[in-house]
């Protein structure tokens, strides 16, 4: 065989074989563990936040090829944001970041952006007084 | 790369003699078997060696039992529904084992849309049907029995004399489905007792495209496609002649190699398990061990804590092709329902890879793919929240169980909210 055929277009085919920011956080500050109970998929995102501004984020994902790369690309994408921003992330980034999935497979992006949101509400479940100045300052300085 | 093809189930390739034997009836032999002029009464004679042929491989009397329908799906659409139709007034129940193909699960579905009832036989957790409830199941108003000569997904070979003698006793017509058998187990329809037998060519290194359907005179069945008069009225449509030659052709060859090729898989199905089981921990044979009672080209594997997706595309990336029975494999995120059937825990379900074999793997292949396989399984065991949490007690192993942790399936219902399915 010459050619290679892809299930997957080759943006969330590279994600998937090399995956961004795959592993774990010591000493996350707020850490994030979904299901998809449509198909069992399993999502786990963790982050570093400073100054109200995400500096890391690590994902572990049991699930399908582009579970996997919608994990690694959520990831990539937050970096550098802040809690509201983060907060307002939609699953449509994701798609549009990976290029496009296929429809049954949708719902693997929406498993990112419910992952990430979870960790975020850990961390301010675990800081309630520096989200709520994260969140103060932004409005402020907006 | 080396590239190992162990999809056998869905393909085989077209053997070098039966594609030259195809050939001229794409361009010199075009002729319709309809057609009452030269060019329709030489196919029409290549149609009838082409039954012949395939009425030997199953133990058939007589090639007038062989119709020709476009593949094994519309051949159990036509033992289904044609028995189901022609036997109305007899009765509207049918009974079929829990774990057949989904062309019969879905054409019963659609009969019971229409007034019919059926009864699904369960099966153990082996994948071998449970025969008193397959007796206890048999009514006056039950016009078919459906059970599948070897499961598709985890090779159980079914027992067909038993099964043959129940319906006898009962005297209702017996359906058997060898789509994953034929070619490859020695198919014998009498000694079955069979009213009907349905198979395709493309597993045995045949082409595309064509199925058969066997019906022992005694057994009514009406039309469900048609149109003219072909195949002796019960499936209307042209034949597709260069499909039917051959597979006729494959079907000889089959009959002939049988042994050997039953030969050549079974050691390699052996070493196969037997090196992926010795080398990678929690890893299950969904099924039957290696034996008489599992088909000799099947291996369906669990593998703890990583989904089958991600394995089945890694496979493919390094040069090896399988199947799935995962949910996130397939379009409707259900898993396989054989899985449901034989009760294999959803955290089994989800890890699952088919693996069938064929008669161009060698040893070299088989040791390429242990060795392949055991470094994709750590590859995405290092990406799984669920093995971390395994390693760390939180979760338990359904295939080792240490004690330690919660299920997996109340962690994936913890954390998604909902059980899993």
């Amino acid at each position: 065989m010459s050619e290679t055929y892809t299930l997957y277009n080759s943006t969330v085919m590279e994600h998937f074989m090399n995956p961004r920011n795959m592993g774990d956080l010591k000493d996350a500050d707020g850490v994030g563990e979904v299901g998809a109970a449509a198909c069992g998929d399993i999502m786990k995102i963790s982050l570093k936040i400073k100054d109200g501004r995400i500096q890391d984020a690590r994902f572990k994902t049991f699930g399908c090829g582009s579970a996997i790369a919608s994990s690694s690309m959520a990831t990539e994408l937050i970096k550098g944001r802040t809690i509201d921003e983060a907060m307002a992330f939609s699953n449509q980034e994701v798609v549009d970041a990976l290029g496009g999935l296929p429809p049954v497979k949708i719902h693997c992006s929406v498993l990112a952006e419910e992952a990430l949101k979870a960790a975020l509400e850990d961390y301010v479940k675990r800081n309630p007084a520096a989200a709520a100045k994260a969140t103060a300052a932004e409005s402020v300085s907006a | 790369m080396r590239h190992v093809f162990l999809d056998h189930q869905s393909a085989t390739p077209v053997l070098p003699e039966v594609f030259e034997a195809m050939r001229p009836y794409f361009t010199e032999y075009f002729g319709n078997a309809s057609s009452l002029h030269q060019h329709g009464l030489r196919v029409r004679d290549a149609l009838k060696k082409a039954r012949q042929q395939m009425a030997a491989l199953i133990g058939a009397d007589s090639d007038e039992e062989i119709f020709f329908t476009s593949d094994g799906t519309e051949s159990a659409n036509l033992a289904i529904k044609g028995a189901a139709y022609a036997n109305e007034r007899k009765g509207k129940h049918l009974v079929i084992s829990a774990t057949e193909h989904p062309s019969v699960m879905n054409s019963v579905e659609f009969l019971e849309k229409q007034g019919w009832t059926c009864t699904r036989v369960g099966v153990t957790p082996q994948g071998m049907i449970r025969l008193d409830e397959l007796e206890a199941a048999i009514t006056p108003q039950t016009v078919l029995v459906a059970v599948h000569h070897v499961n598709h997904d985890i090779g159980a070979i079914q027992p067909m004399r038993e099964v043959g003698r129940i319906c006898a006793s009962k005297n209702v017509p017996l359906y058997v489905d060898c789509e994953a058998s034929a070619g490859w187990l020695p198919i014998d329809v009498k000694e079955w007792g069979a009213a009907m037998v349905s198979f395709s060519p493309h597993r045995f290194y045949g082409p595309k495209g064509v199925g058969v359907l066997y019906r022992n005179r005694k057994a009514r069945i009406v039309s469900v496609i048609h149109g003219g008069v072909q195949e002796g009225g019960r499936r209307a449509g042209t034949e597709n002649i260069p499909a039917i030659v051959g597979g006729g052709l494959a079907a000889e060859v089959a009959r002939e190699r049988l042994q050997g090729r039953i030969a050549h898989v079974a050691p390699l199905q052996k070493r196969l398990w037997e090196g992926l089981k010795l080398t990678i921990p929690y890893i299950q044979l969904n099924g039957p061990e290696p034996g008489p009672d599992r088909i000799a080209t099947n291996l369906n594997l669990s593998t703890e804590f990583i989904e089958g997706e991600g394995q089945l595309l890694l496979c493919d990336m390094n040069g090896i092709a399988v199947a799935s029975g995962s949910s996130c494999v397939s379009k409707s995120l259900k898993i396989s329902h054989v899985l449901g059937a034989i009760g294999l825990d959803h955290a089994l379900a989800q890890g699952n890879i088919i693996m069938t074999l064929g008669e161009s793997n060698t040893e070299a292949d088989i040791d390429y793919v242990v060795e392949t396989f055991a470094k994709i399984v750590s590859k995405l065991r290092g990406m799984s929240p669920m093995w971390d949490e395994f390693e760390r007690g939180v979760i338990d192993s359904v295939i080792a169980p240490t004690g330690r942790g919660k299920s997996f399936s109340q962690h994936a219902a913890d954390v998604s909210g909902k059980p899993a399915h």
